[in-house]
This record gives C-alpha cells, sequence and structure tokens, in this order.
C-alpha cells in the first residue's frame, strides 16, 4: 500500500511542480498576503482601534490615552468630517484633548467605539462624550453592503473562471470555434448570463437579509442595482481575463485567490482604510469592488445622488470594457 | 469546377515532431474525400488545420477559392474525434443552442428525424450511449445544413451494427450532395463511403485517387493470402509477387490456376489459404510495408 501511495504522491508532486505557473502563485498567493497585511496593519505594533484626535500636529498632543498600545492615532483637524467618519464607523473614537478638559466622539452602535471609549475614561475619567452630528450609522449597516458585495465578487469571479475553465479542458470551447461564434460574443454571453444570476441573488439577499436586520437605505434603490449591475460586469469581465486563456485548474485557481484576497482586505469590507498608508490606499483604489463598496455606502448610508457616485460608476464602467476586450484578445479556445 | 477545398503544402511542426509534411490536395463539391492512414499519421492535425482550428506552420488552406473565414465557419459541420457538450441539457436543448449560433439550417424536428434522435430529444445528453452520443455529435455537425461536412474518425469504438447504421445515416446525408471529409483507419468504412482516398503515412500523402482505380493500379485481380509460417523460403525464389505481411504473405496475381501449381510445386501447404479480391487494406500494407491496425 505504502508503495503505491508513494507512487500515487510522487506522480502528483511532479504533476504539481511541472505546472510552473500554479507553483509560482502559490507561492506568490501567501507572500502577498504577508507583504499586504505588513503594511494594512502597519509598524512594530498592529493598531486595533483607530482613533482620531482633532489637531494638525500629533507630536504636540500629551495626553495619558495617548500612551496607550494597539492604537491608531490620526490627527484630523476638520471637526465635521471627523464626526462624519465616527458615523460611519470609519473611525472609532475623535478626541479632542483640550487644556480644559478632553472632548471625544463615539458612536454608540460601534462594538469597537465601546471598547475604546472604555480604555479612554480609564486613562481620563474627566472626558465629556458629545454627541454624534447627523444619524449615527448601525454597525451592520455599514458592514451589509460590505458583504452583499464580498459575495458577490466571489460569484463573479470563481462561478466565472471555474466555467470557462472546464469548457476549455473538456473540449466544448473547441467545437464552439468550429461555428461562426467570436470570442467576444462567446465572452459575452458568459457576463451576460453571470450577471443576470448575480443580480437575482444579491437582489434576494438585499431585501430578505436587509429586513430581518431591519436595513434601510436612504438612497435610490435604482441606483444601488445600477452600481450591482455595473460591479459585477467589471467582476465577471475581470474573472473572465483570468480564464481566458490558462488551462490549469491550479493556476486559475491560484490567480483567482491572488485577486480576491486582497480585494476583500483593502476594498472595505471589513474595516476602513482610515489611516493607511497612501500607497495601500493607491491599491485599494483600482480594485472595482472598492468603487462597488463606496458607491453602494454613499447612497445606502448618505443618501448620495448620481452625480455623487458618477465617479465610480464610470470607472466601473470603464474596466468592464478593458477586462472584456483585453479577455477576447487573449482568449484560447483550446488547451495547448 | 472549381474544387471546394484546396490544401497547398500544409505543414504543421511540432518541437519534436513534423506531424504534417508537405500535403497538398484539393476536394471537388459533392465528393467524399477519405483520409486514411494508422494513428500518427497526421491525419486528425491535417483536418484540423483544414477546419481552422489549428493554424499551420506553413502552407494553405482555402475554401471556395478564399482562405479559411467566417463563410467557411457558418458553412462547415464538423464531427471532432472526442467533443463534450454542455452539460444539463437534452439532446433538442443541446440542437437548439448550436442552431442558434448559426443563420441557416435544419429545423430542430427535421434534424432529430434525420439522425434518428426523435426518441432521445428530451434526455440528458449525458446519458447517451456512445453510438447514440454520436448520432447526436452528428446531428450537431449537420444543424447548419453544411455544405462540407468534416467526420474525425466517426465510427471508432463502434460495434458492427452501430457502424452499419452510422454509415447508412451518412449515405444520406452524401445523397443530398454535400461534400464530406473523412478520416479513418477503416478500410471498409472509406471502401463503402468514398470517392476518392488519400493514404497518408508520416505525415505525408503516399497514395491518392479513387479506392478502385488504386487497388487497380497496385494489384492483379486477386490476393492469395498464407500465414507466414506456411510459406517455406524455398518459395521465395518463385516467379511470384509477394507482398510480406507481420503474420502472412499476400501473394497477387492474374493467373490463379498457374499460381497455385507453382505453390504446389514448391510443396506450399494450401489448407490455410485464401482466395479474396484485395481491399485498401492489402493497399496500405503494399505501401507502407505495415499492417493499418497493429
Amino acid at each position: 500500500m505504502i508503495r503505491r501511495l508513494f507512487a500515487l504522491w510522487h506522480a502528483r508532486n511532479l504533476e504539481f511542480l511541472r505546472d510552473r505557473g500554479s507553483l509560482i502563485f502559490t507561492l506568490l498567493l501567501p507572500l502577498a498576503l504577508v507583504v499586504g497585511m505588513s503594511f494594512v496593519f502597519g509598524g512594530p505594533e498592529r493598531a486595533v482601534f483607530k482613533i482620531a484626535v482633532l489637531t494638525d500636529d500629533l507630536g504636540s498632543v500629551h495626553h495619558p490615552f495617548m500612551s496607550e498600545r494597539f492604537v491608531d492615532f490620526i490627527p484630523i483637524d476638520d471637526l465635521a468630517a471627523a464626526t462624519r467618519k465616527v458615523a460611519r464607523h470609519q473611525l472609532d473614537l475623535l478626541i479632542d484633548p483640550q487644556p480644559g478638559g478632553t472632548r471625544y466622539w463615539v458612536n454608540t452602535d460601534s462594538p469597537k467605539g465601546y471598547v475604546a471609549e472604555r480604555l479612554l475614561l480609564q486613562a481620563d475619567p474627566g472626558a465629556v462624550r458629545q454627541p454624534v452630528s447627523g444619524d449615527a450609522v448601525r454597525y451592520v449597516d455599514w458592514l451589509f453592503p460590505g458583504i452583499l458585495g464580498m459575495n458577490m465578487m466571489f460569484s463573479c469571479l470563481f462561478g466565472v473562471g471555474y466555467v470557462v475553465l472546464r469548457y476549455r479542458k473538456n473540449g466544448f470551447l473547441k467545437r464552439l470555434n468550429a461555428t461562426p461564434i467570436t470570442a467576444f460574443e462567446f465572452l459575452t454571453a458568459q457576463v451576460l448570463s453571470r450577471l443576470g444570476l448575480i443580480l437575482v441573488v444579491t437582489t434576494i439577499l438585499y431585501v430578505g437579509v436587509g429586513f430581518v436586520i431591519g436595513f434601510h437605505s436612504a438612497g435610490s434603490p435604482a441606483l444601488l442595482l445600477a452600481i450591482a449591475t455595473l460591479g459585477a460586469l467589471s467582476l465577471i469581465a475581470l474573472g473572465l481575463t483570468i480564464a481566458a486563456r490558462f488551462s490549469s485548474d491550479e493556476l486559475v485557481g491560484g490567480l483567482l485567490n491572488t485577486l480576491t484576497w486582497p480585494m476583500m482586505l483593502l476594498s472595505g469590507v471589513w474595516f476602513s482604510l482610515e489611516g493607511s498608508p497612501e500607497w495601500v490606499r493607491f491599491v485599494a483604489r483600482l480594485f472595482p469592488l472598492t468603487h462597488i463598496l463606496d458607491a453602494a455606502r454613499a447612497v445606502t448610508l448618505d443618501g448620495a445622488g448620481v452625480t455623487a457616485i458618477a465617479p465610480h460608476l464610470v470607472y466601473l464602467a470603464v474596466t468592464t470594457l478593458v477586462f472584456l476586450a483585453f479577455g477576447a484578445w487573449s482568449f484560447k479556445w483550446r488547451t495547448d | 469546377m472549381a474544387p471546394i477545398l484546396e490544401v497547398r503544402n500544409l505543414v504543421k511542426l511540432y518541437p519534436r515532431v513534423t506531424a504534417v509534411d508537405g500535403v497538398s490536395f484539393e476536394v471537388e463539391e459533392g465528393r467524399c474525400f477519405g483520409l486514411l492512414g494508422p494513428n500518427g499519421a497526421g491525419k486528425t492535425t491535417t483536418v484540423e488545420v483544414m477546419e481552422g482550428i489549428l493554424p499551420a506552420s506553413s502552407g494553405e488552406v482555402r475554401y471556395r477559392g478564399a482562405p479559411i473565414g467566417r463563410q467557411f465557419r457558418s458553412e462547415a459541420g464538423i464531427l471532432f474525434q472526442k467533443t463534450a457538450l454542455q452539460d444539463f441539457l437534452t439532446v433538442r436543448q443541446t440542437l437548439s443552442l448550436f442552431r442558434g449560433l448559426y443563420p441557416q439550417g435544419y429545423d430542430i424536428d427535421e434534424l432529430l428525424q434525420l439522425c434518428s434522435l426523435q426518441k432521445l430529444a428530451d434526455r440528458d445528453n449525458r446519458k447517451l450511449s456512445g453510438g447514440q452520443q454520436q448520432r447526436l455529435l452528428l446531428a450537431v455537425a449537420l444543424v447548419n445544413d453544411p455544405a462540407i461536412l468534416f467526420l474525425d474518425e466517426p465510427t471508432t469504438g463502434f460495434d458492427p451494427q452501430a457502424r452499419r447504421n452510422f454509415w447508412k445515416l451518412i449515405e444520406s446525408v452524401k445523397a443530398r450532395r454535400r461534400t464530406i471529409i473523412l478520416t479513418t483507419h477503416y478500410m471498409e468504412e472509406a471502401q463503402r463511403l468514398c470517392d476518392e482516398i488519400a493514404i497518408m503515412d508520416r505525415g505525408r500523402i503516399i497514395a491518392r485517387g479513387a479506392p478502385r482505380q488504386l487497388l487497380a493500379e497496385h494489384f492483379a485481380d486477386v490476393l492469395i493470402e498464407l500465414p507466414r509460417d506456411d510459406f517455406p523460403a524455398s518459395a521465395r525464389d518463385l516467379p511470384l509477387r509477394v507482398i510480406e505481411g507481420a503474420d502472412r504473405v499476400e501473394i497477387t496475381t492474374n493467373d490463379l490456376d498457374g499460381t497455385l501449381k507453382a505453390l504446389l510445386g514448391a510443396h506450399v501447404p494450401l489448407r490455410n489459404l485464401r482466395i479474396r479480391p484485395p481491399n485498401l487494406e492489402d493497399l496500405f500494407l503494399e505501401l507502407t510495408g505495415k499492417e493499418l491496425r497493429p
């Protein structure tokens, strides 16, 4: 038995090692994750809380609370903008350490805000809580679009990527290549089919889960549908560019993982990138998911109109076309 | 009449193999053209370049005088050696899918009838037997009522009954004056269906013509077949035309009486002797010194 086991183990290892693409991505993915995480959470200590200090120079502020570890202190001098970010869960707490006494703002619905508030009051029992201006947003309302977006991303990338890969491997694509259909037509049909499915699923989740958690969008549902449509198009087209050429499951799986993990971490599904290095935010802005979530949250939380989110919509539309064109250009009907 | 398909100096190189080594021929409209040869002779590669599926390393293929393009893809029907269909579709849905890809073609019901698939119309295409699946794939290839139909070893793995049924189907297509390009290693299939054949070996065409004409060129009227062990060395000196096979020898002659007398004179035992007309299998052996199906 051991011999048979070894023979299989060896053959599998050979197959894997000879599949260069997969090998590279298996090594690159964890590396990219480690590098990405280390930059996102930055520095020698991993910050758990993001706390804004109302000042333009952090070095000039001396407050007992500022010696706490695992806290990222971010200087902000615009009170209105800062309280808005507290209300939108982008910051856990905002403090204004004045000689006469410290004022602070917290979203009472934020779990991290609650803990940060306890820590502050321990260091400075005299600090006075200020009301958060405007509607304080519940954490679940902030998180909900992120969860829907993430679900959409997985469905778009993996659903389409693996299907095309299977068609190529079993020869169905080769058969289609013998018909008058073009690569662009084939890809567009895949995009539309997956788009319909995703819109139905996302709508059911939005209505169903939204009802259960008492979610209410401040802005227009039609605008949300537009964001979901353009967003799904862009993500599906991205999945197709990955599946356009390759015939190896492991390579395509590796590439898809390499895309989905950074998007999940950096697009603001779980936490805001407030206070992250500029280049991290630049990378995040390249991801379609970031634009989907920024636009969706602007509509659901702030009731933003079409002009306010137009740049996001344009970005999604343009990336859809670029990805589709690239996919059609690099498309391969058959395995090598 | 201008040929419907022309192949000129076709070469297909792979890193370590020359799969097709300078093949040229043309096919007249309405004819059935057979490419014959053993496994690995380059038949499938030649056909896949003709179909526009594989790029040629050099040389060209012209359809109705123009390079292979959109018109060809719209007017050609192709049955690959191996094809997978989309999962979870019935026979009828599969045909509708492909019918939707062409501007012209058969009505689905007509096609089901043509390929004897009426009773299977609502069956999941993964639950068909080998012969049924091949009939469906032929129906897919015919869906656009093609002017030219490519069949790459269409009956490999069939039992004799299924093979005969499939031939009848092809004959009905032929009767409608459609051009057919057939690759096969079944000589009986080529003899029954093809108007013209090209025999391939190691990437080259080694003989070309109508089956009857090729046989007449290479053989006398009859073949005498003997087991190799029954053919002693002394008999090799007889003035006979002998073709050597792996386990048999064949003697081709117009003078059956004289040849038999000579064999008896050389003390060749005749109890396992067979006399038959020559076929394409013998031709292949004569041309290459190899059995077609080792």
